[in-house]
């Protein structure tokens, strides 16, 4: 096994593109490394790319935030402007894994490693984060929605890497939240999850975006979700509608983490949850 | 030596006081050595190849490609451990486990085995290790194995226990019945009868440490084995009768052991070291991932349980009866006994009857876990009393106290009993703040009781004085729960003096004479036990040594607070020697000083706790959140508190995640899905409150100091306890246990449709 440490995006996209034996990208490795361990992957290469400059940082500017494909969660929880603009991207990132882990794991990592359950992809989605992806020719922004194709597949072609994520500044009056279910208070894997944003008007929700995750083999938007909220002021006969459009979008499987039925009930259960609190984040009096 | 084994009352300088224990500082700064923290010169890595099916006869294993990998030492197959168990069905049993002959009973069941130079080495050695199997149909529901259509595991297995004894082999391996009485006539006599069935998934100890030994086998026929163990002297007599070997050349010495909770009294990859090791003629280090610790050690019986009881109005339990099937993995074992003789252990029941069936499916060899088969029988015993209370109309406590079992009470499998803690824990548990505290929304709160056996067996122990009055105290009993710290107590309390005066530690199997396991929650009681009985013993050689010094006759000297005193005639006004004067001289006055006992401590005394638990309840999710606990306990005589505390808080966390997550879960392929802590959810810190306890100490009659084993009870009650107080939640009883979120929830579901 071969361990590099390039100096750019663009000098980690050629190493993996011409690799021709097993290559990996090392980030926060809290994926990479269980794999390891686990005997799952017997990588031939691995790119490391904390050394890239600027890759641990994260940039505000008028536009919104840049984080760094290897900003850790940690960082994010710590970061004021994150927190005040999308506190449910934060909130979604914090949740993975433990104290140690948040000292290592990314959102770059976390939507490439493509599980359905990603805790952060849902949160990203509604908050309109966008990832930047680098290859050895060209450079191309890609929303985060269109990333994920299937559990452990993303868009990335050989060779290409995600330099950062994007995520924009938020229009006035707008709030997210994540929420998502798991048996235990911590340390484990969301059964289901729901992300929403929501932009008010005069106290009535003007503009809403709904994702869900572990509900389907990758995060689901959920249009008629938003329907739902807009135009309300999130009385009880829209967040009904709304549980009832999520659980109606839910595709599960039963696995050992839930069943079918579990979590499209929970999925609505959830989704009422999250949207009162993106309400009141947003301003909105309930 | 006729030691006085009865309980007198006195009043102790040492005992019942709070000390650190010997092992602290190496366990916090990490320099503790645990089983993988052992290493030899010229070690090799050893790793063992698993069954990925679940029931599948072996037709062939070719070795030849992996063996001829540069690196690979050793490989090894059952055909390198040969039977040489004489008949013994059970040590047979043991050996098939750790390595299949001819069939793999259970997806993990170890087929191979390798040792190589290093990790990747032994990694590739496995995957070029080919085995050709025949898939066989395969059962892992308890219930579905007791069908006359389920494939029969094993041809040889007639069920014992009935008549006339069956023609045909079964999944059954043997029906038990306890009790006394008729319960004809108690259904009789009752004004109410509830009767339910109850189901509780199978579950792992969790112990974090896994498995891992370091074996070494000379070809002169000595051998070396460092081990995490409960129990060294005990896996050294299995090993021996394993591999060939004489007992007293296998020198087995127990590590730092990270939590065993019964896990650790059953050999698995021990003997398959020890033949890598002979068969490559250097040491072999053996490590079990964590999901080789889930899918081929330790876990505890699934199981179905039929509970029906009868009382009267006025609360008085008439009639009890329990139907219970319990499995043990892919060979027979006793659990379901075992849930015979606990369920209804907590009561004067002048009609009981219980019934055990003990089943094989393909699933890992069932071992102890921490009060084995009673948690099951207590959850179903203990919910179908609150139903009872409800319907009868009294609060569960007082249902409790009016059937409670006290000191004369026939025990539902024999014996009467002595003085026993259980009413006294119940009138506690009545009295206690907790039960008046006010629950908020959708909280609810349980009480429920447990019953486990404390057991005696084999001891010996030396006591070594130093020249400078320091004592060494030589203990073959491992410490799981922190009995150095004990058991030093203990000797510094009978010499008289103080705790740091006095260093435990475990010896190797060369140095002491057989001890038994630190299971059955003995240690404190039956090492304990010795640990007096050797310091009596020393304290006469220092009263001779003193008598020798003075120069007067040996009777007429007393032992006491640590020094030796001339009485009588003519000598009084001698000064008193201390320990430090006497041992400082001994070099003289006949050598070092020291104190022995062999024992085998009968009189082990019985365990009774309630616990009571507050829960909140998600309505919308089925999510339990425990918010309070509390445990009561009777300990005979808490000798090191903190550590008493310690296992009461610890069984009931370990009963808590039982009642709420852990399960193991089983394909339709019958695979374990699950085998690793994120999908097999012992509880985080987060998820528990702080547990909090209460020492009750009604003396053992039959211990010098009273001490009763405190380790196991506590976990017998939480199942119970938490089924109780969603009920007392929710209005929803729980009949399957974990009583996980989607179960929880369907449940509330199930009673809001039904109105």
């Amino acid at each position: 096994m071969r361990y590099a440490t390039p100096a750019s995006a663009k000098e980690a996209a050629g190493l993996l593109s011409k690799e021709k034996g097993a290559a990996f990208l090392l980030a926060g490795g809290t994926d990479l490394l269980v794999k390891l361990k686990m005997g799952m992957v017997e990588p031939d290469l691995v790119v490391d790319i904390k050394r890239i400059p600027k890759i641990n940082e994260i940039q505000t500017s008028a536009k919104g935030f840049t984080i760094g494909a290897a900003v850790s969660g940690a960082v994010i929880g710590e970061h004021k402007g994150l927190n005040a603009a999308w506190p449910g991207v934060v909130e979604a990132a914090n949740l993975i894994g433990s104290d140690q882990i948040q000292g290592r794991a990314t959102l770059a990592g976390n939507l490439c490693n493509a599980s359905p359950a990603a805790d952060s992809v849902p949160a990203m989605i509604v908050a309109g984060a966008k990832a930047v992806i680098v290859g050895p020719n060209k450079k191309r922004t890609v929303p985060v929605e269109k990333v994920v194709e299937g559990p452990g597949k993303t868009c990335l072609t050989k060779g290409e890497v995600i330099e950062a994520i994007v995520l924009p500044k938020p229009e006035p009056r707008t709030g997210d939240a994540y929420m998502r279910f798991i048996p235990r208070t911590e340390m484990d894997i969301a059964v289901v999850g729901v992300a929403i944003s929501l932009k008010l008007e005069r106290g009535v929700v003007k503009k809403a975006k709904v994702a869900l995750g572990a509900v389907a083999p990758t995060a689901v938007v959920v249009p008629a979700a938003a329907r739902a909220l807009v135009g309300s002021k999130l009385d009880d006969a829209s967040l009904e509608k709304l549980a009832a459009a999520c659980s109606a979008a839910c595709n599960p499987i039963d696995d050992k983490r839930g069943t079918v039925e579990y979590r499209t009930r929970v999925a609505g259960v959830l989704a009422k949850r999250a949207a009162k609190l993106a309400f009141q984040r947003a301003g909105g009096a309930l | 030596m006729g030691h006085e084994q009865k309980y007198v009352d006195k009043k102790y300088e040492v005992v019942g006081t709070r000390f650190n224990r010997p092992d602290g500082i190496d366990k916090v700064t990490g320099k503790a050595r645990y089983g993988a923290d052992a290493s030899a010169p010229g070690q090799l890595v050893g790793r063992v190849l698993r069954s990925p099916h679940a029931h599948a006869q072996i037709v062939k294993i070719n070795t030849a490609k992996a063996e001829k990998l540069p690196g690979v030492k050793s490989i090894v197959t059952s055909a390198d451990l040969p039977d040489l168990t004489g008949g013994d069905q059970g040590l047979a049993d043991i050996l098939e486990n750790c390595l299949a002959r001819g069939r793999a009973l259970y997806d993990g069941h170890a087929i191979a085995a390798v040792a190589a130079v290093d990790e990747q080495t032994a990694a590739k050695a496995l995957k070029l290790i080919e085995v050709k199997y025949k898939k066989l149909p395969h059962v892992t529901d308890v219930d579905e194995a007791m069908s006359e259509s389920a494939p029969v595991i094993h041809d040889r297995i007639f069920t014992r226990g009935v008549e006339p004894k069956p023609s045909k082999p079964s999944n059954i391996a043997a029906r038990t019945q306890m009790g006394y009485g008729d319960v004809d006539v108690g259904f009789a006599e009752a004004d109410v009868i509830i009767e339910k069935t109850y189901k509780t998934e199978q579950t792992h100890q969790g112990y974090i440490e896994p498995h891992a030994c370091l074996a070494s086998v000379n070809p002169d026929g000595s051998a070396e084995l460092w081990v995490t163990t409960q129990g060294h002297f005990v896996f050294r007599n299995v090993c021996a009768s394993l591999l060939g070997l004489d007992i007293a050349k296998l020198k087995v010495t127990s590590s730092e052991i990270g939590g065993g909770f019964g896990g650790k009294t059953h050999v698995w990859g021990e003997p398959v070291a020890l033949a890598l090791s002979r068969k490559a003629n250097r040491p072999v280090k053996m490590v079990m991932g964590r999901d080789e610790v889930f899918r081929g050690t330790g876990p505890t019986s699934s199981t179905s349980i039929d509970v029906k009881m009868g009382a009267k109005k006025d609360g008085t339990i008439t009639a009890a009866v329990a139907e219970m099937r319990y499995q043990g993995g892919a060979f027979p074992g006793n659990w379901a006994m075992l849930a015979c003789m606990t369920a209804f252990a907590c009561y004067d029941i002048k009609n009981n009857k219980s019934v055990g069936w003990d089943v094989v499916v393909n699933r890992p060899k069932v071992a102890a876990y921490r009060a084995p088969s009673a948690p099951m029988a207590a959850f179903a015993v203990e919910s179908t009393i609150d139903l009872l209370a409800k319907e009868v109309g009294i609060s569960p406590i007082d249902m409790r106290l009016k059937n409670v079992a006290r000191e004369g009470t026939q025990a539902p499998y024999g014996p009467t009993y002595g003085p026993i803690g259980i009413e006294h824990t119940l009138k506690a548990v009545k009295d206690h703040p907790h039960m008046r505290a006010k629950l908020k929304k959708n909280q609810g709160r349980g009480v429920a009781c447990g019953f486990w056996f404390n057991i005696g067996g084999q001891t010996c122990t030396d006591l070594n004085i130093s020249v400078d009055g320091t004592v060494n105290l030589t203990l073959g009993t491992v410490d799981v729960g922190g009995s150095r710290s004990s058991m030093a107590m203990i000797a510094a309390e009978e010499l008289g003096i103080p705790y740091d005066q006095v260093r435990a530690n475990i010896a190797d199997t060369t140095s002491l004479g057989h001890n038994d396991m630190t299971e059955g929650s003995r240690g404190t009681f039956s090492s304990g036990m010795a640990t007096i009985f050797a310091a009596r013993d020393a304290i006469s050689v220092l009263k001779q040594r003193a008598a020798q010094m003075w120069g007067v006759p040996e009777e007429d000297v007393i032992w006491e607070n640590g020094q030796a005193i001339a009485t009588g005639e003519g000598h009084g006004n001698l000064p008193a020697l201390t320990l430090q004067e006497i041992a400082a001289k001994s070099g003289r006055t006949g050598g070092p000083i020291a104190g022995h006992n062999e024992v085998v401590a009968d009189g082990a005394g019985m365990g009774f706790a309630s616990h009571i638990c507050d829960v909140e309840v998600d309505p919308e999710t089925g999510r339990s959140s425990i918010v309070r606990y509390t445990v009561v306990q009777d300990a005979g005589k808490a000798i090191n508190p903190d550590y008493v505390e310690g296992q009461f808080q610890g069984g009931a966390t370990q009963g808590i995640g039982w009642a709420l997550n852990e399960e193991y879960i089983y394909g339709d392929d019958g695979c374990l899905q699950n085998p690793g802590f994120l999908d097999y959810r012992i509880p985080v810190c987060s998820d528990l409150p702080f547990i909090d306890t209460k020492i009750l100490e009604v003396p053992n009659p039959l211990h010098p100091y009273g001490v009763r084993g405190v380790g196991e009870t506590s976990i017998v009650p939480p199942l119970a306890a938490v089924g109780n107080a969603i009920a007392n939640a929710t209005g929803v009883r729980m009949t399957h246990a974990p009583m996980s979120p989607p179960r929880v929830l369907a449940a509330i579901d199930a009673q809001e449709n039904a109105g």
